[in-house]
């Protein structure tokens, strides 16, 4: 078996290359990513009705009360709407109004954000985010110190994380367009623990690669870039697989409220696995190649 | 061999008495059957419904006081206004130099939880404006025109009649004429006298009670008082809020609800009974695919994923750690991760086998050389964990700080299992005669 046979990795290449453009068309047309209240202001408010009602329905009603909402439905008639901010007294004239238009609800959260408070968790948002990365290409310039050229397989490494991130951005910006799925608090923590797990899957692949590099010379690239992957195929495969079941669990058993949150780590801990096994190895290995 | 042994009774013991913290009730196991909440464990706000508000102090009008114990009675009063509505459990943090974080388990009228610990709650006692020959100023509507402070003298000085002056003995009562709820109120020592003075020169005249600069009511002075009063006017609730808040004492500082966010119960609970279902789903699911994989290394690295469970259970309680549906959701993913340091160590010894090893001395190098990439292969996780807590408790989102400290737990713990529980374990079973099959190892 050669996982990195040259047809093999042109097809690693471009099936990750497709996705990865159709989720950057996805999120560069208009309305890109639907920004959830804590980055872009306003009230989430999720009203389980007992009567049967269409989420056609619930956007006519909240219409004709003159709010521009977004909805999302949770599950069976309990649906997640997301309106400018409303204050508490809006809120219960909202609820009374809908009472009698749509029958009994219940009212399962409330939550405001004002603008003020929004442009506070984007900051630390991206503070983190930057803390984050420079956090990993210290580890990445540590856990390489010892390679051959640590420039060039950082390089690969953080291309494969780009390549992770970018795909679960992607599906996301679609799934915003199908469901209204929004990009929350919780999204960016699953983007940085997806990005703090998959980074080790690689380094662990790498660093084998070098073990082998070191004891067979490069005068066989492909082989021992393959050798190496397949040793370390079942340690990477295992323990996300182990990861992927008890994701699964939680993703068609668990609560809904942190349905996408699952959703983000699934997604993101299944494509780190394959770019820490195919895209990454496989950059490197052609990086080798072409500057030969 | 002695020295193994000794050591997985020591495993044993431990095993035992971590049962005994983290699961005294067995039906906890039983998802429907147990309470979290009854055995000891800390429920977060979304597991157990309720209200969060998060406040903002204005802290510009403080004069020489310091904003820090500014704050801290602040907290002080707000406390006291909680516990005599009857919360058990709040928390009461804050965040920064001007926030405060309420949180109010159980309560669900987001309403009533604003104005309990929102309103400042400062009375004041006013009368009204008159012109030089004593009549009252009014405006076109034939209202008091405006109202000035009510003072008297006190040692000497000229002071204003204020809430502050009330005995901590409001109590909201019916009035036996109209039957409606009043307020009443007894005056200190100091508060009896400039009472005594204001109510001796307005007889006849209107005294204004405001609180927090709103006129609540104007009774008209029949006579002197000096002890006590009634406030009318109020419903009944406003009249129980009121009441708590007089005995608690007015917020030193105005404080403005900047995050009100309220969760029913009934979310939490669902989401929390789902969640344990897939927990046990996932541990189950894991279990099988370590056992199908490894043979029997797998049973013992699932022996050892049951004191994992255990282990952690225990620190969340023992901590205690706040339970979030999202830390409970990283509890679960930390138990896929949990068999990673296993993997890694199983891998080695596979090799080591592969070698021509014994399995004893397979299983002593798997651990010794699998250490390495256990701890680098942890150390991403760690200080991803510690990012988000910092991202969670900067950006104010419990969820997020949850996720990071349970998965941190999680990770470390497992580290842990694999590298002492497993080895013990493993080194136990190979004292017994099934070390003459290391097929079974299926290494």
């Amino acid at each position: 078996m050669n996982l990195v046979r040259k047809k093999l990795v042109y097809f690693y290449f471009i099936l990750s290359g497709l996705v990865i453009l159709i989720g950057i068309g996805s999120l560069v047309a208009p309305s890109g990513l639907k920004l959830g209240i804590e980055f872009s202001s306003g009230s989430t408010l999720s009203l389980d009705f007992t009567e049967n009602v269409t989420q056609d329905e619930l956007r006519q009603e909240l219409s004709t009360l003159g709010y521009e909402a977004v909805i999302r439905n949770l599950e069976g008639e309990a649906y997640i709407i997301t309106l400018p901010v409303i204050t508490i007294e809006e809120k219960k004239q909202l609820e009374e109004a809908l009472t009698q238009r749509l029958g009994e609800l219940e009212e399962l959260d409330f939550d405001t954000i004002s603008p003020a408070i929004s442009k506070d968790i984007g900051r630390q948002a991206s503070i983190a985010i930057l803390v984050a990365s420079v956090g990993i290409l210290l580890y990445v310039a540590w856990a390489f110190r010892r390679l051959p050229s640590p420039f060039k397989w950082g390089s690969c490494a953080i291309v494969a994380l780009v390549h992770d991130v970018l795909i679960v951005l992607g599906t996301f910006s679609i799934l915003g367009r199908l469901f209204n799925i929004q990009i929350d608090a919780l999204f960016v923590t699953a983007a940085l623990a997806i990005v703090g797990y998959s980074v080790n899957n690689t380094v662990v692949v790498f660093d084998r690669l070098r073990e082998n590099l070191l004891l067979e010379g490069s005068h066989n690239l492909a082989q021992t870039f393959n050798r190496s992957i397949v040793e370390t195929l079942g340690r990477c495969l295992n323990t996300s697989l182990t990861t992927i079941f008890a994701l699964l669990a939680l993703l068609f058993f668990g609560g809904i409220t942190t349905h996408n949150f699952i959703l983000a780590l699934t997604i993101g801990v299944t494509v780190g696995t394959f770019s820490s096994i195919f895209i990454a190895p496989s950059l490197l290995l052609t990086w080798e190649r072409g500057l030969k | 061999m002695r020295s193994n042994l000794w050591s997985f009774v020591l495993v044993l013991i431990f095993v035992v008495s971590l049962l005994v913290v983290a699961i005294p009730d067995i039906r906890l196991l039983k998802p429907g059957e147990g309470d979290f909440v009854r055995e000891g464990f800390r429920m977060g706000l979304d597991l157990q419904g309720g209200t969060r508000l998060v406040l903002e102090a204005d802290l510009s009008q403080i004069g020489d006081e310091s904003p820090d114990n500014a704050m801290k009675g602040a907290m002080r009063v707000i406390q006291d206004r909680v516990n005599a509505y009857g919360v058990s459990e709040a928390v009461i943090q804050r965040k920064g130099d001007k926030e405060l974080i309420v949180e109010l388990p159980g309560v669900k009228n987001l309403d009533e939880a604003v104005n309990l610990i929102g309103q400042t709650a400062q009375m004041e006692f006013k009368e009204p404006k008159r012109d030089d020959s004593g009549k009252i100023i009014e405006n076109e509507k034939r209202e008091v025109a405006e109202w000035i402070p009510a003072k008297g003298i006190l040692d000497g000085k000229e002071v204003a009649l204020t809430g502050s002056f009330l005995k901590r003995t409001n109590q909201v009562v019916l009035d036996p004429n109209t039957n409606a709820p009043v307020v009443r109120f007894e005056w200190d020592k100091d508060g009896g006298q400039l009472f005594e003075q204001i109510t001796g020169r307005l007889i006849g005249l209107p005294l204004g009670i405001f609180l927090d600069g709103r006129l609540v009511s104007d009774p008209t002075v029949n006579g002197v008082i000096k002890e006590s009063g009634i406030i009318t006017g109020l419903t009944l609730n406003e009249a129980r809020l009121l009441a708590i808040q007089l005995n608690a004492g007015s917020l030193p500082v105005p404080l403005k609800v900047v995050r009100p966010k309220s969760i029913g119960p009934s979310l939490g609970k669902d989401s929390l009974q789902k969640s344990l279902t897939a927990g046990e789903l996932g541990f189950i699911l894991v279990l099988l695919f370590m056992v199908a994989y490894y043979r029997f290394s797998g049973v013992v690295a699932g022996l050892s994923l049951l004191y994992y469970g255990l282990l952690v259970l225990a620190i969340f309680k023992l901590f205690p750690v706040t339970l979030t549906l999202a830390g409970i959701a990283g509890f679960i993913v930390s138990l896929g991760m949990a068999v990673d340091a296993n993997v890694l160590v199983f891998e080695r010894m596979k090799e080591e086998l592969r070698k021509g090893r014994t399995l004893r001395a397979a299983v002593d190098r798997g651990f010794s050389r699998a250490w390495a990439a256990v701890r680098d292969s942890n150390v991403t996780t760690f200080i991803a964990c510690i990012i988000l807590y910092w991202f969670g408790s900067r950006a104010d989102e419990p969820a997020i700080m949850g996720f990071a400290i349970t998965l941190f737990i999680g990770v470390a713990v497992s580290m842990f299992s694999a590298m002492v529980v497993t080895r013990s374990l493993l080194r136990l079973v190979l004292t017994t005669p099934l070390r003459r099959r290391a097929s079974w190892f299926k290494v």
